[in-house]
Parts: C-alpha cells; structure tokens; sequence
C-alpha cells in the first residue's frame, strides 16, 4: 500500500539528503566461499546509544546455496521525487539482492521488522535469462522508470553481453534488457548516471570465465580485461561514446557519479595498471559534446619480499594498491578509495575534482601489512577495506573486506577472513579514525565472507537525486 | 454554461495544477538545473499544452456526444467509465513510467499529454460536462456535435487556464521561497485523493443519471 506523504529516507536534494538523521542499522551481504551453507543478509546495530553497538543483531538465510553475494540495492530511493515520474508514496522497503554466482535474484522485505528482514521473493535465473538475455546480476540501482541492474554475463553459457536488465517496481519482475543500441559495449560492471542530464554510464569487468575461477594472469597482462567506459543516452537507451582509458589500465570497476545534478563529472577507480601493479582514479568530464577522461589520482605499487607474497604476484616482488571499491560523500567533497592489496583506506578531497588532495588514510589488513584494528591489536588482519559505504551526513564511513571469492583465495591464500569496521571522519578538516567500539568480525560472522554494506534510510551510493 | 459549471471547471484546474505529477514540478526540476527562472516559466507553456490537448479531447469528445444522443446513456456510460477507471487508479500499484529529463517544448507537451491522459485528467471533466443543458437545445441532431464540440473545447480552456495559474503560483512559490526541500513534508499522495474524486464524479454522475 503507498503512502499518504512521502518516504522520509526520500530527499530531493544531495543537500538536504545531507542533514540526515544517522543510520541505526546496517544490511550486510555475507556469503559462504564453500557453497555449503546459505548466503545471508546480516544486520549490524549502528546506533552508538544501543547496548548491541557494533554486533551482529539479526541474521537472514537465504534459501538456497552458492549465490555469492555482492552487492544489492533498494527497491526504491530518492529517484523516486524525480518529476518526469514520480512515485514518492512507495517506500523505501526492499533490498533487491542479486547472486552474482547464482544469477538467482532475491527480494528482501525490511519490515514490519528491520532486524529480521524476510526473502519475500526470489526470481530464478531463468526469469532474467528468458526477459532479458542476461546472467550474473550485479549492481542495483532504482530508477525513476524501473529497477536497474547490471548483469556481467549472457544468457544459456554465452560470454556476454553483458548488460543491463529492468526490474518492475511494484513486482520485481524482469521486464527486459535495457539497451534499444549497445554499439560497441560488450563487457559489463558497474552501472549509474547523471539522471537530469539523461546520461547513463557503465563500466567493464569481465565475462563470468574470465573472473569466476580468479583472476588469470595471462589474460590480464593480455590486456584483456575491461578498460574503457561507455556514455549512453538514458532516454533513448542507446550507446553514445566508448572511451578507452588504454589497455594498460585494466578494469574500471565502480563509477561515482557527483551527486549534484548539475554537475557533469564522476570517478572511475582502475584496479590495475600491467605497467607498473599501480592503481588508478579517473574522473570523467564534458569535453566539448563528447565525454573524456582524466587520470587524477595514482597509487603505485609497494615494494615487497616475494617470500611473503602469494603466488600470483611472486614474480613482481611487490604489492599492488588494488582500488576495487571507491565511494563519493554525498556532498560530493570527500572520494574514499580502498586499496584492497596494500590495504589502506584513503580519504581524497576533491572539492577540486580535477586535483584531489588526499585528507586522511587508515591502514587496516594488507596483503603484506597485516596491519590490526585498534580493538583486537594482537590479531592481524586479511582482507583489506574493500566495500566502502559512507553516511548520508558523511560523519561516518563502512569498510568490509572481502573482494570476490576466488580472488580472495588468490591475494589472501591463507585465508581472507571476515571483518567489518567503522571509521569516523573529521568532515571540517578531513582525516579517518577507526571506532574502537565498531569491529564485529571472525565469528560474529558464522565464517561468512562480508562484502557490500548497505545502511537503513540510504547512503551515498544508494540514491540519485534529481534537484540541485 | 452557468457560473457554477465554469466555476466548477476552474477548480477542477487548479487542483490539477496543484499535482506535482501534472507539471509544476517538472518546470522547477528544469529552472533549477539550468539556474534560470525564464526555462521554468517556458517550460509551463507546454505543460499547459499537453494538458489542454489531453483534456480538450475528452471534453469535446463528450459534449460533441451529447449533442447528438440521449444524455442519459451518455451520462450512465461516462460513469460507469469513471467509476471503473477511479478504481483502477486507486488499486493499481503502477506509476507512469518515463526517462528522460532533457525535452524540447513539443517533447514536454507530448510528456503533459500521456501524463495527464493516464491520470484520466479529462475524465474528471465528465460530470460536470453531462449536466449541462445541451447548447442550442436541439439535442438529437447530428449537424449539432460541431456545437457540442466546440463548448466542450472552451469547457478544456477554461480548466487549462485555470490550471496554469495555479501550477505557476506553486511553481514559483517553491523555486523562489520554499525551496524543493518543502516536497518532503508537503507532498501529499494526490493521487489517491485524485482516484476518489474520479469514483466520487462517476458515482454523481451515474445517480443524476
């Protein structure tokens, strides 16, 4: 049933998505490397007033086995304010979580409850295979015309395209692929836009063989993983510009679009350049009527003892940052860029977002590192901060350490672990500090893996506002 | 017509106006993104267009009808129509769908029109159309329906100025003073309200019937 006024998680405006009020809860998707046990959505306790602050507070199977888990996404989020369609009586209710193994799509219901979210719905690969020619769903966006969600592989075995699939609102029902023209696109990941400016904008990963037994080494110093970006047109749904970062700089992976909508740029975080293992951030721009793209921000590669190094990276004595995950502040102001290998946390300011000026880092985990959380000192970690989510309000910033399952056997061989931790930040003058009360890890997590965080009322990747 | 029924058109405009959904809305989303109070003022102008078009087809359609059959059979079906298509809206789950932000005035009047058309903007006109005393009192006449028509054209201008007038006040009162943070709390589900009315008017129309 809608609503007699809209959502309250519903804003208009980054600015005044801005002022909300803090999360008190945490969704967390968790999935089991052994396929033995089920996949799960796990709820962390945020409220720092509440006595179960930082721990594991409920806990959702879901019903099958060997999903992995990735990321997932609201049913509906402040898109829905936009006025070309408006819908702002819906609520704010369900996480759409795709089986990134599976290709199995679960609906998840948040109440009556938060802290016992219940499957409502799962909708068989078949459904997203026969309507919309795709397998192994991954982002989830809502949209003000439907539920977006990129999927990296065909349908039947084929490799690709991958490409977009369009969830109804109301039933979650695929209702078909999204591309009236895909042009060159064929390799598939990440998937937002500038919504006022009808842009669409997706990014490149893999086909499912290229990434679901790990990363193989050949095909990457092939240079043939993804490495470009595509420009689309939202209303036409066809593909407008290809533009190559090179093939050295291989997978752009999560696409960061500036909240505002008057603002026409965004990140792009490059796990790997073959030159030399460093990591890259691009910020793409309007350059005349065509799009471009800028290398802003580099990381390189860290010396290292190939005796402490895993095999895949022994020829190279050294440790490379590996961004796979970026986040932008919803003010737009701070860009948080993990880097998974040398594992490291790192706070850009990018006021100037052609000269990002780094503002704080965090060293948590690392492939060499190790590096322990301030509460548990005599444990070193695995895993590095992978998934970062960041606070409406950006006064608080969530990183978990898992990757994808094969490739954390890959970087971390002795086991990756599962941790989850807080870090706050110092918005005036930039700066991160882990919160000693917030680590919930190893058991709390039933030997889990923990990968994308998603917070109660939305975050700033979650929502896509269409006023100034 | 009488003072009641052009007042009653009038009204029935302004509450349209009042819809974000109908196109206020829309205008302030363009002004703000291009920081220009003259691109929402512009954009109204089709906005308005779209509606008239939407409205203006139904209104002609039912009183041009009028003209020439039994105003009974007219008023029992345009009911029944209502009170069918009231229900829909108010049980329906479905929103309208549409992307893309970026339209050229005869791209937004084409987007007022499907809006406006899919909310039943013109059907809500109804009662207030088939109990009016036919125009030139001849009513059977198949040289009549120009006439009809016509009425039933100057009935959609009446309810589209109207309508512009109000959607221009919000419109303006949100870009210049409230700002849009006011949607939050002031967005009340018109919608539901709008599907009441639409029953409301099909279920008078079929009792006067």
């Amino acid at each position: 049933m809608t609503r007699w006024t809209p959502d309250p998680t519903f804003y208009p405006s980054p600015r005044e998505a801005a002022t909300a009020p803090a999360e008190k809860l945490a969704y967390v998707a968790a999935f089991d490397r052994t396929a033995s046990r089920p996949d799960a959505i796990v709820v962390l306790d945020t409220d720092p007033d509440s006595p179960d602050y930082g721990r594991v507070v409920g806990w959702t199977d879901l019903p099958h086995l060997g999903d992995e888990l990735h990321h997932f996404g609201w049913n509906a989020c402040s898109s829905a304010l936009c006025p070309t369609a408006p819908h702002p009586h819906v609520e704010r209710r369900y996480l759409i979580v795709p089986g990134l193994r599976s290709s199995r799509i679960h609906v998840v219901d948040t109440q009556p409850d938060p802290r016992q979210p219940q499957v409502v719905k799962v909708i068989g690969p078949e459904e997203l295979a026969e309507r919309a020619g795709y397998s192994r769903p991954h982002t989830v966006h809502c949209g003000p015309d439907g539920i977006y969600l990129s999927a990296l592989g065909g349908a039947d075995g084929a490799e690709g395209p991958g490409g977009i699939a369009i969830l109804d609102h109301t039933t979650f029902e695929v209702r078909g692929a999204w591309e009236a023209d895909r042009g060159p696109q064929f390799l598939a990941y990440d998937v937002w836009w500038h919504l006022t400016q009808d842009v669409l904008v997706t990014s490149e990963w893999g086909t499912p063989s290229m990434i679901e037994d790990g990363i193989i080494g050949e095909l990457l110093l092939g240079r043939r993983y993804g490495h470009a970006i595509h420009f689309w047109d939202l209303a036409k749904r066809r593909h407008v510009q290809r533009v190559d970062l090179g093939d050295a700089y291989q997978m752009p992976l999560e696409l960061r679009p500036a909240h505002d909508p008057t603002k026409s740029y965004g990140f792009v975080g490059v796990v790997i350049s073959v030159e030399d293992l460093s990591a890259s951030i691009w910020l793409w721009h309007r350059d005349g009527d065509a799009w471009a793209v800028t290398k802003v921000i580099d990381i390189p590669a860290e010396p290292a003892d190939p005796a402490n190094l895993p095999d895949l990276l022994k020829p190279f004595g050294a440790v490379p940052p590996l961004v796979t995950d970026i986040d932008l502040s919803v003010d737009d102001r701070f860009l948080y860029v993990s880097c998974w290998g040398t594992g490291e946390l790192r706070q850009y300011d990018v006021s100037d977002p052609m000269r990002p000026v780094q503002t704080g880092s965090v060293h948590l985990g690392g492939i060499v590192r190790r590096t322990a959380h301030p509460a548990a000192p005599d444990e070193a970690l695995a895993g590095g901060p992978q998934m970062v989510e960041v606070s409406r309000d950006g006064k608080r910033v969530y990183v978990s350490n898992s990757l994808y399952g094969a490739w954390d056997d890959q970087f971390y061989p002795d086991g990756v672990g599962a941790w989850l931790a807080k870090l706050d930040v110092d918005v005036d003058a930039g700066g991160l500090t882990p919160d000693e009360r917030f680590f919930p890890h190893g058991d709390e997590f039933r030997g889990l893996r923990v990968h994308q965080t998603r917070l109660q009322g939305g975050d700033a990747s979650s929502d896509s506002y269409c006023f100034p | 017509m009488t003072v009641t029924t052009w007042a009653t058109l009038a009204a029935l405009g302004a509450f349209h106006g009042l819809n974000p959904a109908m196109g206020w809305l829309f205008a302030v989303a363009r002004g703000l993104q291009e920081r220009s109070r003259a691109v929402l003022l512009r954009s109204l102008l089709p906005i308005a267009a779209g509606h008239l078009a939407s409205v203006g087809i139904v209104a002609a359609l039912v009183t041009a009808t009028r003209s020439v059959t039994a105003s009974t059979t007219l008023a029992v079906v345009g009911g029944v129509l209502l009170v069918a298509f009231g229900l829909w809206r108010l049980l329906s789950q479905r929103h309208f769908r549409w992307a893309g932000m970026r339209l050229s005035a005869a791209q937004l009047a084409g987007w007022s029109f499907l809006m406006s058309s899919a909310h039943g903007a013109g059907l809500m006109l109804l009662p207030v159309l088939v109990t009016e005393p036919v125009p030139g009192g001849h009513p059977g006449h198949l040289s009549a329906a120009p006439v009809g028509a016509l009425a039933g054209l100057a009935a959609a201008g009446v309810h589209t100025v109207a309508m512009l007038g109000t959607a221009l006040v919000i419109a303006m009162l949100v870009y210049q003073v409230l700002g849009v943070g006011v949607l939050r709390r002031a967005w009340f589900n018109v919608d539901r309200l709008w599907a009441g009315v639409l029953v409301t008017a099909g279920l008078v129309t079929l009792i006067r019937a």
